[in-house]
């Protein structure tokens, strides 16, 4: 290994400015080290600002604070030898396929037919001859992330960074250019020193990466490192690869010591405050990972690794579903499992009307807000209160995204039990159901 | 149910009145005063409105200025039921289809104020001797500035109308009322909206002619801001001109406040998707609307009339929705084609007799050449305005906050009219005895210029940020950025604002060609200041001659300049 890293990312942190004047901090004192020859994969939920310091480290939005050093030198703007590769893509759709690939090489002044000469180079290692004259529009998603590759790759960077690359595409055409990727990286082939890959996607970090930061949320924090030193290329039923990928499941469900907001009897259940932030799963959802979890073959407990290649969900996707039901005390979720509650089971077996009481319960018992909300709409005469009420409340503990996300998951939950009702047109909760 | 049959008084529990219901209260009451006092003025006689001259005191300026604002909203309301019919029925009807649109595309470029020297006559008779005559006579050229572009979008909303949807209608069996209100009318909505203050913009840009005309001996001037302005032109009172200029303004917010916003922020319920660059928006009235109890009975009083709707079958529209799954019938084809062939035939006779009465060929050779001057001028001062506009376009809408800014005066200066700078462009150009020809052209582009510039933001805000970043990350700068990021990205916005800026300043011409401040007139050769002049001689042959061959020129540039042109700008230069 070098003595000087490729890049060197010291105590970064990066706060946005709220139309308020309060700041918004996404991203907290995050160090990283990117050494030549390594994937490097940083995985995190969605709010964990891992794309936030994909940008800072491609000098697109220098951080508000610490310090990104690439090749021992600042970066406060788009350094020369980093390339970014796009979740949409970023094509300019006014341009061909070579275009667009070459674009690179027009900015930095190489003359037309050496331009020419790498771009099409560049092109057939990719996999994209023939398709020189086409234009973006007309290529399917797999083939237009491809011109995204082509067109980082081509000015023969240092680094490649990645932000979710195949996160837009379907799973086969997701799993055939990782792999493409994977041969090409291996056998030496790509223009590039080492990649960092943004990712909520497990399987594809472990698949890729030969080391792993943990991002917590809010705000964005490296909770934790996890190395995998399996040889290339990996298979995912392989019990090592397993291994890795529960404990990466692990690291994802622990909480660190002091982010829980909670009170002194929330050892195990995080967030009894009204401040805690809701993430919006709709009652469908719970129901079927109730369904889901309680029939064979988990009987009502179940590894979390499993179940999400069992449902074909994301980590992204299937935390929250947990943590929602954890909250409701319809399951516990520990080291990478899922245990279903005694009213949780129950529930998984009831009625649509039995499962509206009991989520009822549940709801008003265990979800503060939802519980406060219910009581102002009693106490009030007219039983009717605006939204906007509620709203600043939630301010007080949380940014403005968060608590509309977090009224938002109220009401829909509201809905489904019946405890409240509301008005979108008119912005107010109230008592009354239509029916 | 059947609670929506009663009484609204009685369904209420309790009506509580609250801060909101004071508002509206106030607002309806005003509204009321106001629309009675509007009423009775209508009556009068023309005599006695000739008697009582317009007063430069820019206290009758707020007199005015409700008068005009009043004019403008019954246009509206005009262009509105002209669009619901207009279009649904050019959407509906294949045969009606084929007549209708392309009549709107050649209305679309008849000069706004051609209307008022043809129709002035008909519409002075239909009331003799009174001022609603005359009323009509503005509120038509009014109309005539609002009501194609807002009739041509719900048209293409119609067309677009997802299959799914139009089917679902179909299965749940809604009579064509119904489904018109719960499935048309909604979907066109955002684009209705937004043309319905395009047009506003437009129409206050022809209230200056359009309140104070004269055809010949006769000489009409209605009470309200246009007439205030014409008059202090006439005074040369540059100081009454200001608070003209004061007072339009105002009236341009308070339509801002009171109409649009509330409408915009009610139409982003009908979106059929979230798209991004909209931020919500949110309006204090339609937060009144939807507060304000008395508001909310007022509004299921109509929701009643409404849901009454379905009871009134359309017989005329039933058997239609049956034709539309069978081949249509080869003999109503014939019909239809020979009823066309008739009046088309009938057009022609008449155009030939026209023709043949009194205008020669070398007087059509004279108009055209005019036209040909008129042509250089606007395709010079498009060019010119669009190496103005895009670059700062494209400067302002890249930084959202500016553009936030600059997006409501730029759309503010696009409303403003003209005339109201013609007193300083003729000073100077008495001044520096400069060329009329040359040097009046500008007033053309003065109220147009703007659509480039607010469209150009507007294409620039669209850029993805991924795009933007991946144009920073490649480390495109300078000429290179401008080439390949900028100019493509906003190509096809820039275009929208270059037609609808064309557009106009043919319309402008006839104003801006002739110039007049106080007894000083100066004139351009071109085709504006011919129709004119043949308008203020109340020559009407060459009046009608003029302004055939003006749509003629506009017609053509569309179909075989703009309309290629924005095809292929559309199929490569559009973000999906």
């Amino acid at each position: 290994m070098n003595a000087v890293p490729l890049l060197d990312v010291q105590s970064v942190c990066q706060a946005f400015r709220k139309p308020d004047g309060d700041e918004l901090v996404v991203l907290e004192g995050v160090n990283l080290t990117l050494r030549e020859g390594e994937i490097v994969g940083l995985l995190g939920r969605s709010g964990s600002g891992k794309s936030t310091l994909l940008r800072a480290i491609a000098g697109l939005s220098p951080p508000s604070g610490g310090e990104v050093r690439y090749l021992g030198s600042p970066v406060d703007q788009p350094a020369a030898g980093i390339s970014m590769v796009f979740q949409s893509f970023a094509l300019f759709p006014w341009l061909t396929v070579l275009e667009n690939v070459q674009l690179g090489l027009e900015a930095i002044g190489l003359p037309p037919a050496q331009r020419r000469k790498r771009s099409l180079q560049a092109i057939d290692l990719i996999g994209l001859d023939g398709y020189e004259s086409a234009y973006p529009r007309e290529l399917s998603g797999g083939m237009r992330q491809r011109v995204g590759f082509a067109r980082a790759l081509v000015v023969h960077p240092n680094i490649l960074l990645m932000d979710e690359p195949f996160s837009a595409l379907d799973v086969l055409t997701a799993e055939t250019l990782r792999n493409d990727f994977l041969d090409l990286w291996g056998e030496g082939q790509l223009p590039i020193k080492a990649v960092l890959l943004v990712t909520h996607n497990i399987e594809e970090a472990v698949q890729m990466c030969d080391r792993l930061l943990i991002f917590s949320t809010h705000p964005g924090r490296v909770v934790s490192e996890i190395p995998i030193d399996l040889p290339k290329p990996r298979h995912a039923l392989d019990p090592r690869f397993r291994a890795i990928v529960d404990r990466v499941y692990v690291e994802m469900t622990a909480r660190p010591p002091g982010e829980s907001r909670a009170g002194p009897k929330s050892e195990r259940f995080p967030g009894t405050g009204i401040g805690t932030i809701l993430t919006h799963v709709s009652s469908n959802l719970l129901s079927g990972m109730l369904e889901a979890v309680s029939g064979e073959p988990y009987f009502g407990k179940a590894d979390l690794p499993a179940i999400a290649q069992a449902l074909q969900m994301d980590a992204d996707e299937l935390l929250p579903v947990a943590e929602a039901l954890q909250m409701l005390r319809f399951a516990e979720v520990e080291g990478g499992d899922i245990r279903l509650t005694e009213a949780g089971l129950q529930f998984a077996h009831e009625d649509t009307d039995e499962r509206k009481r009991n989520f009822y319960r549940h709801l008003l018992t265990y979800v503060p807000m939802a519980a406060h909300i219910r009581r102002v709409l009693d106490e009030r005469a007219s039983h009717t209160a605006p939204k906007t009420r509620f709203l600043d409340e939630l301010e007080d503990y949380m940014d403005e995204e968060a608590a509309e996300q977090t009224l938002r998951t109220c009401i829909s939950w509201g809905r489904y039990s019946e405890a409240f009702a509301y008005d979108d047109q008119r912005q107010v909760f109230s008592l009354e159901n239509p029916a | 149910m059947i609670l929506d049959r009663l009484p609204i008084s009685i369904i209420r529990k309790r009506f509580v009145p609250g801060r909101w219901d004071v508002l509206a209260f106030l607002l309806v009451v005003a509204l009321f005063i106001y629309l009675a006092e509007a009423a009775h003025g209508l009556t009068q006689s023309l005599d006695r409105l000739q008697a009582t001259p317009i007063s430069l005191d820019p206290v009758s300026l707020i007199g005015y200025s409700a008068r005009t604002a009043l004019r403008m909203l019954v246009a509206m309301v005009a262009s509105l039921l002209f669009t619901f019919s207009y279009a649904t029925l050019a959407a509906k009807s294949r045969r009606a289809e084929m007549v209708l649109v392309p009549l709107l595309d050649i209305l679309q470029s008849v000069p706004v104020l051609g209307f008022i020297s043809i129709t002035i006559v008909f519409f002075l008779s239909l009331t003799p001797g009174r001022v609603a005559g005359a009323e009509l006579v503005a509120i038509f050229a009014i109309f005539t500035a609002q009501a194609w572009n807002m009739a041509f979008s719900f048209y293409q909303s119609l067309r677009s109308i997802p299959d799914e949807l139009q089917d679902v209608a179909r299965s749940l069996r809604l009579s064509p009322w119904l489904r018109f209100w719960r499935l048309e009318v909604p979907f066109g909505m955002p684009a209705l909206i937004w043309n319905m203050m395009m047009s506003m913009s437009g129409g206050w840009f022809f209230v200056v002619a359009s309140e104070a005309f004269s055809v010949g001996h006769t000489t009409v001037t209605l009470p309200g801001v246009g007439s205030y302005i014409a008059l202090a032109i006439e005074r040369r009172d540059l100081g009454a001109i200001g608070w003209a200029i004061g007072a339009m303004f105002i009236v341009i917010l308070i339509f801002d406040q009171l109409l649009f916003r509330p409408l915009i922020a009610s139409a982003d319920w009908f979106r059929l998707e979230q798209e991004t660059g909209f931020a919500s928006s949110s309006s204090w009235v339609l937060t009144m609307l939807r507060r304000s109890q008395l508001l909310n009975l007022m509004r299921r009083s109509f929701a009643a009339v409404l849901h009454g709707g379905p009871k009134i079958r359309l017989a005329i529209a039933a058997p239609d929705e049956r034709r539309r799954n069978s081949a249509p019938k080869w003999w109503t084809d014939v019909l239809w084609y020979g009823f066309l062939l008739l009046a088309g035939g009938f057009a022609l006779w008449k155009i030939v007799w026209f023709v043949r009465e009194g205008i020669d060929l070398a007087e059509v050779r004279h108009v055209v050449v005019l036209g040909l001057y008129t042509l250089l001028r606007v395709i010079v001062l498009i060019a010119v305005a669009s190496l103005l506009w895009v670059p700062v376009g494209v400067y302002v809408g890249m930084r959202p906050r500016l553009a936030s800014v600059v997006q409501p005066i730029a759309q503010f200066l696009s409303a403003f009219p003209a005339n109201l700078l013609f007193p300083v462009v003729l000073s100077a150009i008495v001044l520096f005895k400069l060329s009329p020809n040359i040097w009046l052209s500008p007033l053309m582009i003065l109220g147009t210029q703007w659509y480039i510039l607010f469209n150009v933001i507007v294409g620039a805000s669209a850029l993805p940020v991924d795009l933007r970043h991946a144009s920073e990350n490649l480390r495109i700068r300078g000429w290179l950025w401008w080439r390949r990021v900028a100019l493509p990205a906003v190509f096809p916005f820039y275009l929208t604002g270059a037609i609808t800026a064309s557009g106009g300043s043919w319309n402008a011409s006839i104003v801006a060609e002739v110039a007049s401040w106080g007894d000083k007139r100066l004139e351009a050769l071109g085709l504006g200041a011919y129709i004119a002049d043949a308008t203020v001689a109340g020559d009407f042959r060459r009046t009608v001659l003029g302004i055939a061959v003006m749509s003629l020129f506009v017609v053509l540039l569309n179909r075989f300049f703009w309309r290629p042109l924005y095809a292929r700008a559309e199929r490569k230069f559009r973000l999906q």
